[in-house]
């Protein structure tokens, strides 16, 4: 069975000014939502409150969701603890509709803690509360610029790679889409300000992973395609790599992106966030691959001489017939 | 066809059975158990086992088996509801002299365990673990700070030469130091040379009274503030860098509140062990000796102590007097190593100080050459005890003079300590010394097991997103690869099973980000099959033999899908190297992924293709 029209043609690189302006736009707009916006760090950033809940009678943990989700605290971490009648439950102040941290800006542990228990209480009123205290964050200072370093060191390992590789335009035209599918992915976040936590930033980096893989296959061609053809004309070059390998590109995506789907759906709520970030950032890095990557290479102006076989100046090759 | 050697096959099938046996382990759940371990007045014998059996039988506790496994006894039980049933009935008739913990025991076969294939970890959020909440000394930290100061100020009026009376801490903590002085002049000389060199001071003259000038100094709030903050921090990191040492993997070490820190960690359910690593406070203390052996003896023997100096013992109960003024303490060491002094061949620890325990070392050996000074090693252990049912805890200071030696020559930044007993000794001291010293003693005032009920509840979902997600990609290839799909299929299961088997020969904890990692590297494992398969359709419609596209489809598709690994692998490798918790987790799972998935998708379809085509005669290709 094929999807694809394997003669189909299709001129992406005809299409360049108007693709690669709608990515620059994205980036600029994800950029401005960052720094306008901001994005809703969830208590790995931020820290937060910490309650114990303790009731009478044993309890489900999805219950306590659901009472707290039903009094507008979306966002809290609900943990069973020791036996079966005891819960953890973690949130922001913001998760609090109640507690007018906006107004204010400073915690009212007693008011939050108060506002919990009230709505708790209205679903069972057998909870009690045994103990609040504040939380602080699980990324420090120092593991955020880790991260930061990661993220950077990524880009140039994955750079210095290409550049020896392939070729120099190669490395410049992966990092520039590379930097604007993780940048682009962050910027929906910002948009939609889903909560941004640790395992959502892992998230990000895996989508530069993945992005980048979906781009080196494309290069690969684009590689092997010059190496062959006769006269090589860049934009046909890279149009025919973008087609040849089109098939791969989006079956890869749909296999990957029914996996995330299945974590979505049936993974619980501990991976929702990461399963989300990746099927943002498949899509966005599919549609980059495709329409980004290759009107780079080509502004940058590749072409067969710089891709052929580095020849070493051998006197011995050179005095054989 | 001979495109596939023999050594190939070979190679596969040692792989595949490998990975099998080595994900086996993980098939055999742990059980809950409970574990006993000895305090100092216990012993763990049979007859010990004989009382925990006693004990649950009186309780009609059914366990299923009770071992005795070297230092701990080992009760395991059929489900936690029996578990903490036991553990109650087991706490109250042992009573004080035994640390009762929840554990799991694992059910691992033997002849498994030989040959080390053991189970994957699981992580806080898949199996629960321990959880503590430490408070954090900070009246220690004003009385060091407060002590330094008073010592600083001696020494900067000594050298000035300013007459001073005396330089004291006053009585209550936090009201600062007071320096009294015999002029008015050299009060003023003494205000200035302190504000110059000690900002964070606020100076405050005292009432004169005949030939006492005094000055009271106290330390600023924001400077105080300051210190706390940073007294936090480097605890945080101390406890990292002492749970890293544990081999916990993705503990969690925050702040919470103002002075207290919590300590999650994974996997881990013997809390003694735990709490005897964290909350350990070691340092050294390097002091001056002060008079004669014999005045030690006699002030020990009459309990009378000079005023500048105290009395300390050593392992064996000797005396000796040290100056009560500290030169270096460990938190100005930088690094510590276990060695073997050249000289006597006798276990020794290598110390590195930082520049301004450097300089002070420097200053005073420089005028110290043939005196004594000794290393104090002073260790610090909460006990708790119930008095009236209610908590009482304890700190216990163990002090122990464990260096006392003649000043040789004149150091610095580096420098050995002998006279250590034994290397495990060396080695242990070096261990805790350079886990870096809390800066301020913590006791744990809150100790809690978290419960396994979310994290099966964890596990349950994981692994139905698991097969769903495994399924799914399953099918989704045998329908569009048919044949090669299937072939696919086959290998995207080993390398679920070779995935599963090396993290579990590692040791890497599983988390449920870890579980995302395995569902994603699942997910993009197929991408080299899908360009093998793509590659071969694109042979076979350029006119190929069905052999001749499946060695051009593997032998094109191969420097693809190396190229796009290794820039995958990189970015794997930084997520791994450099993140932490649940990024470094999940970096380490991509990492063995893509390293697995390589093998299977090319070796493992290779080999299952060469079977299947190989000595055929072939017109057509089924992908």
């Amino acid at each position: 069975m094929e999807i694809f029209n394997h003669n189909a043609n299709v001129n992406f690189l005809g299409m360049r000014k108007f693709s690669v302006g709608i990515a620059i736009l994205l980036m600029v707009a994800s950029i401005a939502l960052i720094a306008v916006k901001s994005l809703n760090y969830g208590l790995d950033f931020t820290g937060g409150v910490s309650l114990v809940m303790d009731y009478d009678q044993p309890v489900q943990v999805g219950d306590v969701r659901d009472a707290l989700e039903k009094g507008g605290m979306e966002h809290a971490v609900v943990q069973s603890m020791g036996g079966t009648k005891e819960v953890s439950i973690r949130l922001q102040p913001k998760d609090d509709p109640q507690s007018g941290v906006a107004n204010g800006g400073k915690v009212n542990l007693d008011k939050i803690a108060d506002d919990v228990t009230k709505t708790l209480q209205a679903a069972r009123p057998d909870a009690k509360l045994k103990s609040r205290d504040y939380v602080g964050s699980a990324v420090g200072e120092e593991l955020r610029s880790d991260g930061i370093v990661a993220a950077i060191v990524v880009m140039l390992g994955i750079g210095l790679y290409l550049g020896i590789r392939f070729e120099w335009r190669f490395a410049v035209a992966a990092i520039a889409t590379e930097a604007h599918d993780a940048l682009v992915t962050v910027g929906i976040f910002a948009l939609t300000q889903r909560e941004f936590d640790l395992t959502v930033l892992a998230s990000v980096l895996a989508v530069i992973g993945y992005s980048i893989n979906d781009k080196v296959v494309v290069f690969d061609r684009v590689r092997e395609l010059f190496r062959l053809a006769r006269k090589a004309e860049p934009e046909e070059i890279l149009n025919r790599s973008i087609n040849n390998t089109l098939s791969r590109t989006i079956i890869t995506a749909l296999f990957t992106g029914i996996t995330m789907a299945a974590l979505y759906f049936f993974g619980g709520p501990a991976v929702h966030g990461f399963a989300i970030t990746m099927l943002i950032g498949i899509l966005v890095g599919t549609l980059s691959s495709i329409f980004v990557a290759s009107p780079i290479l080509l502004w940058l102006g590749v072409s067969k001489q710089d891709l052929m076989p580095k020849t070493k100046e051998n006197p011995e090759l050179a005095r054989r017939p | 066809m001979s495109d596939f050697p023999r050594w190939k096959y070979a190679l596969v099938a040692i792989v595949l059975v490998l990975g099998i046996v080595y994900a086996l382990p993980n098939v055999f759940l742990p059980v809950p158990a409970v574990q006993i371990t000895a305090n100092r007045n216990g012993t763990v014998d049979q007859a010990l086992e004989q009382k925990v059996s006693d004990a649950l039988k009186k309780a009609s506790v059914a366990s299923t088996g009770i071992e005795l496994n070297g230092d701990h006894l080992l009760a395991s039980f059929a489900n936690p509801d029996v578990q903490k049933s036991a553990s109650d009935a087991i706490k109250a008739a042992l009573g004080d002299d035994y640390t009762v913990a929840f554990n799991l025991k694992s059910t691992v076969p033997h002849w498994l365990t030989t040959i080390g294939a053991k189970s994957m970890p699981l992580g806080l959020d898949l199996q629960g673990g321990v959880h503590f909440l430490m408070q954090v000394d900070q009246d220690d930290v004003i009385d060091k700070q407060e002590t330094r100061y008073a010592d600083d100020i001696r020494s900067l009026l000594r050298e000035k030469n300013i007459r001073y009376d005396s330089v004291v801490r006053n009585a209550q903590r936090g009201q600062g130091v007071s320096v009294v002085l015999k002029s008015a002049e050299d009060r003023t000389a003494a205000a200035n040379v302190i504000a110059a060199d000690y900002p964070d001071l606020t100076l405050t003259d005292g009432p004169a009274t005949g030939d006492r000038f005094p000055i009271n100094a106290v330390v600023r709030p924001d400077k105080l503030r300051e210190l706390s903050v940073n007294t936090i921090r480097q605890n945080l990191g101390t406890l990292r860098n002492r749970i890293n040492a544990l081999g916990v993997s993705e503990p969690i070490i925050q702040q919470q509140g103002e002075s207290r820190i919590v300590v999650e960690l994974a996997g881990v359910q013997d809390t003694a062990e735990a709490k005897k690593i964290i909350g350990a406070t070691a340092t050294l203390e390097y002091r001056s000796g002060y008079g004669t052996p014999q005045q030690a003896i006699d002030a020990a023997r009459s309990g009378i102590v000079p005023p500048d100096a105290r009395l300390y013992k050593d392992r064996d109960g000797r005396p000796y007097l040290l100056s009560k003024n500290i030169i270096v303490t460990g938190d100005q060491l930088v690094d510590a190593s276990s060695s073997f002094d050249q000289q006597s061949g006798s276990p020794a620890v290598s110390v590195t100080l930082n520049t301004a325990g450097a300089k002070k070392m420097l200053d005073f050996t420089t005028g110290n050459v043939g005196k004594p000074m000794g290393v104090v090693y002073v260790e610090r252990v909460v006990d708790t005890k119930v008095v009236d049912g209610k908590e009482v805890r304890t700190p216990k200071i163990t002090e122990e003079v464990i260096n006392y030696a003649t000043i040789n020559g004149v150091f610095g930044k580096n420098f050995q300590t002998t006279g250590l007993r034994s290397p495990k000794e060396a080695s242990e001291l070096a261990l805790l010394l350079k886990g870096g010293s809390l800066a301020a003693p913590v006791d744990i005032v809150e100790e809690r097991v978290i419960g396994p009920s979310l994290g099966q509840d964890n596990i349950a979902k994981g692994l139905r997103a698991v097969t769903l997600g495994l399924a799914l990609v399953l099918l989704a290839a045998a329908f569009y690869y048919k044949l090669f799909g299937l072939v696919a299929d086959v290998a995207l299961f080993f390398n679920l099973v070779i995935l599963i088997a090396v993290m579990s020969a590692v040791g890497v904890t599983l988390t449920m980000p870890g579980i995302a990692g395995i569902v994603l590297t699942l997910g993009m494992a197929i991408d080299a099959n899908v360009l093998i398969c793509e590659r071969i359709r694109e042979e076979l419609r350029n006119g190929s033999s069905p052999h001749a596209a499946i060695r051009a489809g593997y032998d094109k598709a191969w420097a693809t899908i190396l190229d796009a690994n290794v820039t995958h692998l990189i970015a794997a490798l930084a997520l791994t190297t450099m993140g932490s918790g649940p990024i470094k987790g999940f970096g380490v799972t991509l990492l063995i992924g893509i390293l697995t998935s390589m093998f299977t998708s090319v070796t493992v379809t290779h080999a299952i293709t060469a079977l299947i085509h190989g000595h055929r005669k072939l017109k057509t290709l089924s992908v």
